[in-house]
């Protein structure tokens, strides 16, 4: 196999991990910020105690990690065609991805959200701010760094995750370097996948690192 | 202004604060002197309601805050600054920033806010440092940040939570000498928490001596220092154990229009005593100068030498033989 082979197929698929990994990145965020803002909020002398909840939640979220993804990518596909309205491709591979990514991404932010130190919670209490304004204005932002971090970290686990998307027909590199590279043993063409599959975790490590310690008023 | 009744607060079954009664007049400073583990900080922590109290009632401004709900909580704490130990700052925003906080909290518009953070820099001496980040700072100017913070909100109190432990001496009178400026200046009401005697003696009209949760001694300083076996003076005035039939000679507020008068030779000449002094302090308490003198009296008429004294306006306590 040429470059000249091996270019548009491997264009095609970056892009295609490009986009799981762009709309399973917002999902996860969107379902796992808020899930780590509750994991803290909820906890005994939290923002907003809950302890019962709180449990739920711990458990819900340990459940959802320790499903390898493989297993998590097949035993949802129930709940994908109900979203996705198919099993099949890109935008299906997104749906297992934040699912498995949620619950992971939402220990980070509970991680993070708990380096922010307490006298400075209680300060805002002192001024009389209401908790959304706690959780909006003192919590979210001075954990910036470290939620940056854990994003950055996410999306690595993303780009990893979704190479095993190519099992549920959603494309990308790692769908790439199974059927070309294992199967049709084009170990040329495997090698530049991983290649590239380095390049774009180095990057998009490199630039996490950048954006946090931009960030970083410490 | 603050006035505590019968607050307790426990956790669990460990006592922190046991039945305390307070009593902060408007315009003056008030300092709760104890060790650590006495209470203190919970107690503090107890008028504003940081910590719900297990029993009895905070009053601060004529608002009894032990009855509001949690929205009329947050208002009422808008009246109410609070300064920390360890600053608290926000690290993600600049001086300014921080100074506007409250602000933004109570709804300040943006252009008012502006105003205000440079009025309240320009007052705690930090115009320059509107754009720095709080760890471009120093102690002493993180601190004077937490002030100016807390005094956006126009309060009448100040809490301040052992605000200068974690300075060194020089910058801990300069902030000292800040809030005595602002008490004076606004007749802010300031109460505060503190293991430093030396605090108590710079800027405080009444103390407190708390000890395993409760309040030992209360009072304005002067009247403290009056009073016969304070453990106060004692504290501000230490002095070696006293020997038997030694004489304490406490120089209270009463008398110090008189400091220059040379009451001990003239102990001496009246009434034909000798003095042996064996130890003394003088200090500037509360504004006065106090002291206090211990000596043994032998020979002469020595009861009528400590009558004499005690004429004077002069606390004298003796030791039991």
């Amino acid at each position: 196999m040429t470059w000249s082979d091996m270019s548009p197929l491997l264009w095609q698929a970056t892009g295609q991990t490009a986009q799981i990994v762009a709309w399973s990145t917002l999902f996860t965020v969107l379902f796992g910020l808020p899930l780590g803002v509750a994991l803290v909020g909820t906890d005994r002398g939290g923002l907003f105690p809950a302890p019962v909840a709180n449990r739920v939640l711990g458990a819900v979220v340990n459940v959802g990690r320790s499903l390898p993804f493989i297993v998590l990518m097949i035993a949802v596909m129930p709940v994908t065609r109900l979203i996705i309205g198919t099993t099949i491709g890109a935008g299906a591979a997104a749906v297992p991805l934040t699912i498995g990514a949620a619950p992971f991404f939402a220990r980070l932010v509970e991680t993070a959200l708990r380096g922010v130190g307490r006298d400075v919670v209680q300060a805002a209490q002192a001024m009389g701010a209401s908790r959304g304004t706690i959780v909006a204005k003192v919590l979210l932002p001075e954990a910036l760094p470290g939620l940056v971090a854990a994003l950055t970290v996410t999306i690595v686990t993303l780009v990893s995750y979704s190479a095993m998307a190519g099992v549920i027909g959603g494309g990308g590199l790692g769908d790439l370097a199974i059927r070309y590279g294992y199967q049709r043993f084009e170990t040329g063409l495997m090698i530049v996948t991983v290649v590239v599959l380095v390049v774009i975790v180095q990057a998009v490590q490199s630039l996490g690192d950048a954006v946090s310690r931009r960030l970083t008023r410490r | 202004m603050i006035k505590v009744s019968g607050l307790r607060k426990a956790y669990g079954s460990v006592v922190a604060v046991d039945g305390v009664d307070l009593h902060v007049r408007e315009g003056e400073i008030f300092g709760v002197l104890g060790q650590s583990g006495a209470g203190k900080s919970t107690l503090l922590r107890c008028v504003n309601l940081l910590e719900r109290p297990t029993g009895g009632s905070v009053t601060v401004g004529g608002r009894e805050l032990t009855a509001l709900g949690d929205r009329e909580l947050r208002q009422a704490r808008q009246g109410i600054g609070m300064i920390h130990q360890h600053f608290a700052l926000l690290s993600s925003r600049t001086v300014a920033g921080n100074v506007a906080f409250p602000l933004e909290i109570m709804g300040v518009p943006r252009g008012e806010r502006v105003r205000r953070v440079e009025e309240l820099l320009d007052l705690v001496g930090l115009a320059g440092k509107a754009g720095a980040y709080p760890a471009q700072l120093s102690g002493g100017q993180k601190q004077r940040v937490g002030i100016a913070r807390a005094l956006a909100g126009r309060p009448s109190v100040l809490l301040s939570d052992e605000a200068t432990s974690a300075l060194d001496p020089g910058t801990t009178q300069s902030i000292l000498a800040l809030l005595k400026r602002l008490n004076r200046d606004f007749g802010l009401t300031i109460l505060l928490i503190t293991h430093e005697m030396d605090v108590i003696r710079a800027v405080c009209d009444s103390a407190a001596i708390m000890s395993a949760g409760r309040i030992e001694e209360a009072g304005r300083i002067a009247d403290l220092l009056a009073r016969p076996g304070s453990r106060l003076t004692e504290e501000l005035f230490p002095l070696p154990p006293a020997e038997p039939g030694s004489v304490t000679i406490t120089f209270t507020g009463a008398y110090s229009g008189r400091a220059d008068e040379a009451v001990v030779s003239q102990v001496v000449r009246k009434f034909d005593v000798d003095v042996n002094i064996l130890g003394g302090a003088l200090e500037d308490v509360a504004g006065v100068s106090a002291g206090r003198l211990r000596v043994r009296l032998t020979g002469g008429e020595s009861e009528a030498a400590l009558g004499y004294l005690r004429d004077r306006g002069l606390l004298v306590e003796v030791a039991a033989r």
